[in-house]
């Protein structure tokens, strides 16, 4: 379905079986597949997390967790059943790498989650994968009934002893169900909206048990660390941030596509030279580094390697890694009004700062780009939205601030150019929805 | 129409509906589990959501069907109403948006005539909703007609699209 790209400085690990038919059990096999949990089985519980915690992988969902930790949070004894569910509800605005591992290597997300589930002592596995992404359902059900048939799932998995069961499930559209306590909440069979933690889901989790919970290419990513090793893994990337990471770059660049980069890359090269640079000859406006929940970056603010702390020290974060590139010609008042429209679309309403934030902001830039907007709105849309940071009930809130308050921060002139009944700058006369359509 | 007034519907489940409910029952330690992923399949055979699968459903997981429709108002792809038989989704979200999912959106609502979100064409044969990132950003602008993906769209391609969606329905 979706094209795959290529580029010399990209690192292929998670991306290692893309386009060779690896949906296929057979040939997953041939290409080293289900080793790394063989391997799982003899090394044992601790053995697995010591591999993990060298390994240093964080969570590729957004957060940057360390996934080993976050096992070992799992406690040893419970009276309840323990549970890992693999979160395949991919819907961050500017993201669509899960897409491409579910399409094109979905055994291992499956023995991904089975390793996770053999070091933490659970005995199923859910993976959970977003209504929209049908076909993707289809093929991991494919490939789960096929992990079963050759019993590599269920009662005593390659003759270890070990149980583990592995199901499927789907969502129905809501993005905040991405968030992992509504995860668990959707899973349950009611609407997403978030628990209130403590307790997390490693001591509290799926119908009260304690759960593991990781993203797709997190998941993904652990047979390869087994194989390789946890120490080797951590060699590709740069401190603190192991390994490699996909990063789906989206708008005005040349190549846009799903690049898999060793983390500490730089952004200015992932723009410029796996990108291909912005298209039609146009120049950097700004970039969205990590989904469309992270504050933007101005051009003189990308010289930056891309990993968690490095992000996190220039004011923005790595998130989920879906770079949103915007050229010289988009008016980021627009930008902004449609992305607090998603929010405002997503909030779930079980919190005030969040059902009240959205919608305020959402019609406060709704009104401002129309030319409605006098000079006193563009210092409320900040303190509407630094009022919300930290005041939610989930990161939803917090997600739908952060990009705000960096768009009025950096592009305060964008806004006043919009005063005292302006028509936007980048619209032509009569044609209120023109964003140019590039040429390919 | 629930268990409330004590006239309970029993609606029989489609063959197919039937085995995917008895499969995925056994996947979960609690029944209501099952509850959301079921709900679109059950769309998908009759359309929509209808009232006899609610009431089913309430019987068999022993919620109400309040607590359903609870359930159902908060996803945005489960509808209680029949949309076209095609259901043209257009992604205007940021990465669409750069990439002139707008003019898609406009340029779908008129080859089918479906001015209004989540209208219906007067052959029944489009609906056409405006919806959030549907993650092909690095292939925007993009849509879903029901469950197919159409990327890198242009004006052009969604005529030809939607045509051939329109020459599909006609020989059915």
């Amino acid at each position: 379905m979706a094209t795959l790209v290529s580029h010399p400085d990209e690192v292929k690990v998670v991306t290692s079986r893309f386009g060779k038919g690896a949906a296929n059990i057979d040939r997953y096999l041939e290409l080293d597949g289900y080793k790394a949990v063989r391997k799982a089985l003899e090394l044992g519980a601790d053995g697995i997390i010591n591999e993990m915690k060298a390994s240093n992988l964080r969570g590729r969902g957004g957060a940057g967790f360390p996934t080993g930790m976050k096992w070992s949070f799992v406690p040893k004894v419970s009276s309840k059943p323990k549970y890992v569910l693999c979160n395949g509800d991919e819907s961050e605005p500017g993201t669509c790498k899960d897409r491409l591992i579910f399409e094109h290597d979905p055994h291992a997300v499956i023995e991904g989650a089975m390793i996770a589930a053999i070091a933490t002592g659970a005995h199923a596995a859910y993976i959970y994968i977003r209504g929209e992404y049908r076909y993707l359902l289809e093929i991991m059900q494919k490939a789960i009934a096929d992990a079963y048939a050759r019993g590599f799932a269920g009662k005593n998995i390659f003759g270890s002893g070990y149980d583990l069961e592995v199901y499927w499930h789907g969502g129905a559209g809501a993005y905040e169900v991405g968030e992992e306590s509504a995860l668990m909440e959707s899973l349950e069979g009611k609407r997403g909206v978030p628990r209130i933690r403590p307790p997390f889901p490693a001591v509290v989790g799926l119908w009260g048990g304690p759960t593991v919970i990781n993203n797709a290419e997190t998941l993904a990513s652990v047979p390869h660390i087994l194989l390789m090793g946890g120490t080797q893994y951590a060699e590709i990337g740069v401190e603190r941030n192991g390994g490699t990471r996909l990063f789906s770059l989206s708008g005005h660049v040349v190549r846009p596509g799903v690049y898999e980069l060793p983390l500490g890359y730089s952004l200015r090269k992932a723009i410029y030279e796996v990108g291909g640079g912005i298209a039609d000859g146009r120049t950097l406006k700004a970039v969205v580094p990590g989904g469309s929940s992270v504050p933007c970056l101005k051009p003189d603010e990308i010289d930056v390697a891309l990993d968690f702390d490095s992000m996190m020290k220039v004011g923005t974060m790595l998130g989920s890694g879906g770079i949103v590139v915007l050229n010289d010609q988009t008016c980021i008042v627009k930008f902004a009004l449609r992305t607090i429209q998603f929010y405002r679309h997503e909030s779930c309403g079980w919190c005030i700062p969040c059902r009240e934030g959205t919608d305020w902001l959402s019609k406060s830039l709704k009104r401002f780009h129309a030319g409605g907007g006098v000079a006193r709105d563009i210092d409320n849309l900040r303190y509407l939205a630094e009022n919300m940071l930290g005041r939610t009930f989930c990161p939803l809130g917090d997600a739908a601030a952060m990009p705000i308050i960096g768009f009025v921060k950096k592009f305060r002139e964008e806004f006043e150019a919009h005063l005292d009944g302006r028509p936007c700058p980048y619209e032509k006369h009569g044609a209120p929805n023109a964003l140019p359509v590039l040429s390919r | 129409m629930g268990g409330a007034t004590g006239f309970e519907r029993q609606m029989k489940f489609s063959e197919q509906l039937e085995a995917r409910y008895a499969d995925m029952i056994t996947h979960y330690p609690a029944k209501r589990s099952l509850l959301v992923p079921f709900l679109l399949y059950s769309q998908d055979e009759y359309g929509y959501v209808t009232n006899d699968v609610i009431a089913e459903l309430s019987r068999r997981l022993e919620i109400t069907e309040l607590d359903i429709r609870n359930v159902i108002s908060y996803y945005s792809m489960l509808r209680t109403k029949p949309a076209g038989r095609y259901n043209v989704q257009v992604c205007t979200n940021i990465c669409c948006l750069l990439r002139g999912g707008e003019q898609m959106l406009e340029r779908a609502r008129q080859r089918t005539g479906v001015a209004v979100n989540k209208g219906i064409s007067v052959d029944g044969v489009f609906s056409v909703e405006e919806v959030e990132c549907i993650g092909a950003c690095s292939w925007a602008p993009a849509m879903q007609v029901n469950y197919e993906f159409h990327e890198n769209l242009t004006p052009e391609k969604i005529d030809q699209i939607l045509d051939d969606y329109r020459q599909k329905a006609e020989r059915q």
